[in-house]
């Protein structure tokens, strides 16, 4: 096995270990599902609607995520600061690239682990009425490429500060702008004094747009090219800013 | 061999470290002193690669820190300063991961971690998360992690901070056994611990070395160094400096204690090359004295390392009025 996959390997399961060998992972999972639960059934009102489809679950997703995903990130270097093993893991010999990938995986793998749950809705879904698995599929996959932008949102934030709390407002509000940026109140702050192109930019950088469309069964590879670009740029950024800050 | 040359480290407009080079071989086990905040931490972190010095680098082995870092940390087992481990990890899961990073898998993976876990006293903690260990513990497996790959290398912040004294005596034998075959740098502020375990030191101050030296020879800047501590039973005070006032070489007697019919006395040589004790024996003999004991000072470390820290300190609060430009 190269080397690099090798050492990425094993700090991704160092991580994920570490998810599961702490209070963290159970507490996040049980609050993901409640509260997921929760606004499907009671707020979107799965069943009344009478559609055999998972809009009304995967509607909720961007927002749900906007406070859980910071609160998983941000753990993901600032506590390394915190208790000093950022000093062991930058001295092993291994780099930086291997670390970051390591600790964005697991954590990425983490909350798959935890959407995995809601299987028993697609299972509902199927016993009530005959769905557009397709969909369904798309859904999870543009749900998941979702979260793990937001995630490298929160690892960015997560380098600036030993803060976990400055780390998760960061997050937050970095993923709410990202979230949106999109939606006619913030371009229309734009309109007028903004060119065109700006707006555009802007509106394009959005989770939501690109959200959507997957959410509706179309896979477009220009929206899965979005979000892996995303993260490759965000979690660049979390290496200079590591980089940078070691100093 | 480790080499360091011309280490240079600002923080900001504070320089931390200012042109640091030395050299260890194999077979040395370099005491790297100085008061706190003297530029010890910054230095070894520089050595390891963990921050990146403004100038200058370190090659292990070989191997430059700045270029090829990856090479370099191989050959180089790290104790960080306060002994960071992974708080919710068991120490046998911890020094798993290690051993994993550092390319061990299978059968030789359990034996080199089974050995390490037995070389440092760790049996009894071996399933116990590291959140719930001491501070003594914690040291000892954040140094396991340090030797578990068996490096050419050993560079330890501090190994024996926060363990007991057994502990500590532990540590330091094991550290001296392995000084014998590799290159080791400490950093310690406990100056029993050069005698313990160093064969040479370093002293620096204020980011500068001021001393790099055997431990012996740091000894013998003391003003100490030569001089003749001598005990005498029922002697009288003025009678006793009469006599040894009249031995060729004796350049001052210094009056320690006298009470309970013991006088203390410190002879101070006028030079070092002279042995004094053996006149002061004939001299004592001769007039009657009652000798409890008497012995030859090799000199303090802690004196000395005082006297270098200080005259450091002034130095480059000196560099600092001569040059005030060119250093920021």
């Amino acid at each position: 096995m190269p080397r690099t996959l090798r050492n990425t390997k094993i700090i991704m399961l160092r991580e994920l270990t570490g998810y599961f060998g702490s209070p963290v992972a159970y507490v996040f999972i049980v609050i993901f599902l409640m509260l997921i639960g929760f606004f499907t059934f009671s707020v979107s009102h799965f069943y009344e609607a009478g559609q055999a489809d998972m809009r009304s679950h995967f509607e909720w997703y961007p927002w749900l995520f906007l406070f859980l995903i910071p609160s998983v990130a941000m753990r993901l270097w600032a506590d390394e600061k915190r208790v000093g093993t950022i000093e062991l893991i930058m001295t092993l010999p291994i780099s930086l690239t291997e670390v970051i990938l390591g600790k964005f995986l697991a954590a990425w793998i983490f909350i798959a682990i935890a959407q995995l749950f809601t299987f028993p809705l697609v299972l509902s879904t199927m016993y009530l009425g005959d769905p557009d698995y397709g969909m369904i599929f798309c859904a999870y996959v543009g749900s998941f490429l979702m979260g793990g932008a937001y995630l490298s949102v929160g690892s960015m934030t997560s380098a600036i500060t030993r803060s976990q709390v400055v780390s998760f407002i960061l997050a937050v509000v970095a993923c709410l702008f990202l979230v949106l940026s999109g939606w006619p109140p913030v371009t229309e702050a734009l309109v007028g004094w903004a060119p065109n192109w700006l707006i555009n930019l802007v509106s394009s950088f959005s989770f939501m747009t690109h959200y959507q469309s997957i959410q509706r069964g179309v896979l477009d590879l220009r929206d899965i090219f979005y979000y892996l670009s995303f993260i490759f740029f965000m979690l660049y950024t979390n290496g200079v800013i590591l980089l940078i800050r070691r100093s | 061999m480790i080499e360091i040359k011309n280490l240079t480290k600002y923080f900001g407009l504070k320089q931390a470290v200012n042109d640091i080079s030395f050299e260890v071989k194999k077979g040395e086990v370099l005491g790297f002193l100085g008061p706190n905040a003297a530029g010890k931490s910054t230095t070894m972190r520089m050595i390891t690669g963990f921050i990146p010095p403004t100038s200058g680098t370190a090659i292990i082995g070989g191997s430059d820190i700045t270029k090829s870092p990856i090479n370099a940390l191989e050959k180089i087992g790290y104790l960080p300063e306060n002994a960071p481990v992974y708080p919710e990890m068991t120490v046998r899961s911890f020094l798993e991961f290690c051993a994993e990073i550092r390319g061990f898998s299978g059968a030789t993976k359990i034996k080199k971690i089974d050995e390490t876990i037995e070389k440092c006293f760790l049996k009894d903690v071996t399933y116990q998360p590291a959140s719930t260990l001491s501070k003594g513990f914690k040291q000892r497996v954040c140094f396991a992690q340090s030797i578990l790959h068996d490096p050419e290398y050993l560079v330890l912040d501090e190994p024996t901070d926060g363990l007991d004294p057994n502990q500590k005596h532990e540590v330091r034998t094991m550290i001296r056994e392995m000084g014998i075959n590799k290159a080791i740098i400490l950093s310690t502020h406990i100056l029993e611990e050069v005698d313990a375990v160093c064969t040479r030191a370093i002293i620096i101050a204020n980011g500068h070395i001021v001393a790099n030296d055997t431990p012996d020879q740091l000894r013998a800047r003391s003003g100490l160094h030569g001089a003749v501590r001598l005990v005498l039973l029922n002697a009288n005070v003025e009678t006793a400096q009469n006599h040894i006032n009249t031995i060729p070489g004796t350049k001052e007697i210094e009056i320690i204690e006298n009470k309970n019919d013991r006088l203390t006395l410190r002879i101070y040589p006028e030079s070092v090359t002279v042995p004094l004790a053996n006149k002061v024996l004939n001299c004592a003999t001769e007039n009657g004295f009652q000798i409890e004991t008497i012995h030859t000072e090799q000199g303090r470390l802690d004196e000395v390392f005082r006297m270098i820290t200080e005259i450091g300190e002034a130095r480059s609060r000196l560099d600092r009025i001569v040059t005030p430009k060119s250093s920021s």
